[in-house]
């Protein structure tokens, strides 16, 4: 399906308003754009607690073209799940979709999450997951990856990563993806498939964060990439739990044909203390992330 | 008036009265004593009876969140819960004051653990007084009925846009069969119109609600407004009170409902299902010669401050029953009773009688015995001794 949308087809309205308050190389800024490049009007956006909830803007300021339902930290879906009913019920179009953050996905919002996949409502979620509960100040989620620092993990997390994605491929949902923000043609195609399907779909962003993992902004889209091409971060997409690799990932099933994660956590401050026997230990977790993932395909 | 008369316990009527009010989407999480009012409901929409949604949820904190997504988003939308079940829901029901938008839940009042304890008592409802929602209590079954729909209307109002709830006794009214007159459709279509809210989501309209506000004051004007609308919402609720009465011959009274008052020296206070046994325990004692009234708290927010001086102004005492407390200091009608009736220069004794918590009876006969001794230790010493006195048979 790649090479199906061009960049010359999307609509040049802009949904984030430039001068909103998001961080320099922000990778939640540049989710948010090709949200609105996808999806455009039909969205209702809803919003729990987050870095998102600053980046909307202050009030009486606002910096979205998107209608905004914002709703407190563990509440997220179940108040999409509201808004999807209204609209069955008033018979008008809406694309309701969530923009949760790691925290309001996978730890305080997480029964919410799954009650609303298990129900089958007709909303997308999407995880924009930059590892760490970046808007309270960079502390460890349970979506940090094994050996970063946070500021409550100060030599380095020492947990690995839970594996949303496939948690909620568990939950026999229509439709499932991964996504990142530094290939933004594939997560708009993901987008748009999603949205021909009733019922409830995930999305996982992966959003690198300057401020949170101590790069340098300007780094952003290739911090991304570089998750992808050494396999720290797998695209993917499920349709009715058939898993198919997605083409920028699919070299990295070949172990021999991913770049060193070395390289990656090199140009990142979070993973200074990262001792070589560490990122042995994160490279066997990542080899055994894509051992599970293949058996699925 | 075409009279239907069902035999219905308070459950019952609650769903009934959602029924009536052409609600379009139900969501609840199962939590005893309030689980019939949901399993009613459902019957109605599945046998065909009744045109809405229901959203199955996995917790009371996504309950209200779906009623919240729901109502803003254009539909009439209701809940209900008891306990611990409010206890969970408890930031969504600030949000949804906050947020201003109308939505109606009924609480089965039940006792909050620890120990586990499911009989009633007033504790989980009274611990939302400051949230901003309209708070209501019935005092039996037709008036559940009868409130759930003036309670849609009193919430929808564009003087006052602030959700409500209202309150009925777990078991003494939740599970206990009353004859109860089930308006005509008509009626109730004509009593309550087409949803009214301040502001709708919808696709292509780029509005929010609840960003940060840069200039703390405009929250703070805020929260002013929700207060405001509250005392703005005490004319709506006489209007609405008159105008049922007018279509079905019954009237509360709106805020507060006084029996035997206007020529009483001692009042007795109360809110809920006690009431009852409050009306019984006033003819006893008028029967002995005590010139005793009773008001009834109808509404608890806004609280009837004004509405109870005029009602107490040259009185000898009252008595304020709560069936919560404010632990470490006293029941919380007592203590809006005594601030309002002091800062309003009535200057009459109050007793506070803590009693019928975790669900413990209390007969017309107690609170008869308590008002006596009461009214003998005033007329002998001119002053209550015990001020806050937990009560215990
Ligand atoms: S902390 Fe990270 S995700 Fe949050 S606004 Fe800043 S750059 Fe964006």
């Amino acid at each position: 399906m790649v090479g199906g949308i061009s960049i010359r087809e999307l609509p040049r309205k802009k949904y984030l308003l430039p001068g909103n308050p998001s961080c320099p190389g922000c990778p939640e800024a540049l989710g948010l754009r090709y949200l609105g490049m996808a999806l455009g009007d039909r969205v209702i956006l809803v919003v729990p607690a987050g870095c998102s909830t600053v980046i909307e803007g202050l009030a009486p300021n606002y910096s979205m073209r998107f209608p905004i339902v914002n709703v407190p930290f563990a509440s997220a879906d179940a108040v999409a799940s509201g808004v999807a009913a209204a609209k069955e019920v008033l018979g008008e179009d809406a694309v309701v979709v969530v923009w949760a953050g790691d925290g309001a996905t996978a730890d305080i919002g997480f029964a919410t999450l799954s009650g609303a996949a298990e129900r089958g409502d007709n909303i997308i979620h999407i995880c924009v997951d930059n590892e760490a509960y970046m808007n309270t100040g960079i502390q460890r989620s349970s979506l940090t990856p094994y050996g970063a620092w946070t500021t409550t993990t100060w030599t380095g997390k020492k947990e690995r990563k839970k594996d949303v994605p496939l948690i909620m491929l568990m939950h026999k949902v229509p439709y499932v993806a991964t996504a990142s923000v530094g290939y933004p043609m594939d997560f708009i195609e993901k987008l748009r498939r999603a949205v021909l399907i009733k019922g409830f779909k995930y999305i996982h962003l992966h959003a690198p964060c300057p401020t949170g993992w101590r790069f340098d902004p300007s780094l952003t889209v290739e911090v991304a990439k570089l998750a992808v091409e050494t396999g720290m971060w797998i695209l993917f997409e499920a349709v009715n739990g058939k898993v198919k690799i997605s083409p920028p990932s699919l070299p990295y099933r070949d172990r021999s044909r991913r770049k060193p994660i070395r390289d990656y956590i090199k140009i990142q401050g979070r993973f200074r203390t990262l001792t070589d026997e560490e990122l042995k230990k994160l490279e066997s977790m990542v080899d055994d992330v894509w051992d599970t993932l293949t058996k699925f395909t | 008036m075409k009279l239907v008369v069902m035999h219905l316990t308070g459950n019952y009527a609650v769903a009934w009265a959602v029924k009536l009010s052409r609600v379009k989407v139900v969501s609840a999480y199962p939590i005893t004593p309030q689980t019939t009012i949901v399993e009613k409901i459902s019957e109605f929409v599945e046998s065909g009876m009744m045109d809405a949604k229901i959203v199955r949820v996995e917790s009371e904190h996504s309950a209200l969140a779906t009623v919240f997504g729901a109502a803003s988003s254009g539909v009439r939308a209701f809940t209900a819960t008891s306990s611990h079940g409010l206890m969970y829901m408890y930031e969504m029901v600030w949000w949804s004051a906050g947020a201003r938008v109308p939505i109606v839940m009924a609480i089965v009042t039940r006792t909050i653990g620890a120990p586990w304890n499911i009989w009633s008592d007033h504790s989980d409802f009274m611990s939302q007084r400051d949230t901003g929602w309209l708070m209501m209590f019935a005092e039996h079954n037709q008036e559940v009925l009868d409130s759930v729909i003036q309670l849609f209307r009193i919430s929808e109002d564009p003087r006052v846009y602030l959700p409500g709830m209202i309150a009925l006794d777990a078991f003494i009214l939740s599970h206990t069969t009353e004859p109860v007159d089930i308006p005509d459709q008509s009626l109730v279509d004509s009593f309550l119109p087409g949803r009214r809210q301040p502001y709708t989501f919808k696709s292509g309209d780029p509005i929010t609600m609840g960003n940060l506000p840069s200039n703390p004051r405009d929250n703070m004007r805020m929260r002013w407004d929700v207060h405001k609308s509250l005392v703005a919402a005490k004319k709506v609720i006489t209007e609405v009170d008159r105008e049922w009465s007018k279509l079905t011959g019954r009237s509360y009274g709106g805020l507060i409902e006084c029996y035997m008052c206007s020529d009483a020296k001692y009042f007795i206070i109360g809110a809920g299902a006690w009431v009852g046994d409050m009306r019984e325990a006033v003819d006893m004692l008028r029967s002995e010669g005590y010139e005793v009234g009773l008001i009834k708290l109808r509404f608890v927010r806004p609280f009837p401050a004004e509405e109870l001086a005029e009602v107490m102004r040259g009185g000898k005492g009252a008595i304020v029953f709560d069936r919560s407390v404010s632990a470490g200091s006293a029941g919380p009608l007592y203590l809006d009773t005594v601030a309002h009736l002091g800062a309003l220069n009535v200057e009459v004794p109050v007793k506070n009688v803590i009693a019928g918590i975790a669900g413990v009876d209390v007969t017309y006969n107690d609170i008869a015995s308590v008002v006596r001794s009461f009214i003998e230790e005033i007329e002998s010493k001119g002053v209550v001794s015990n001020y806050v006195e937990w009560y215990f048979r």
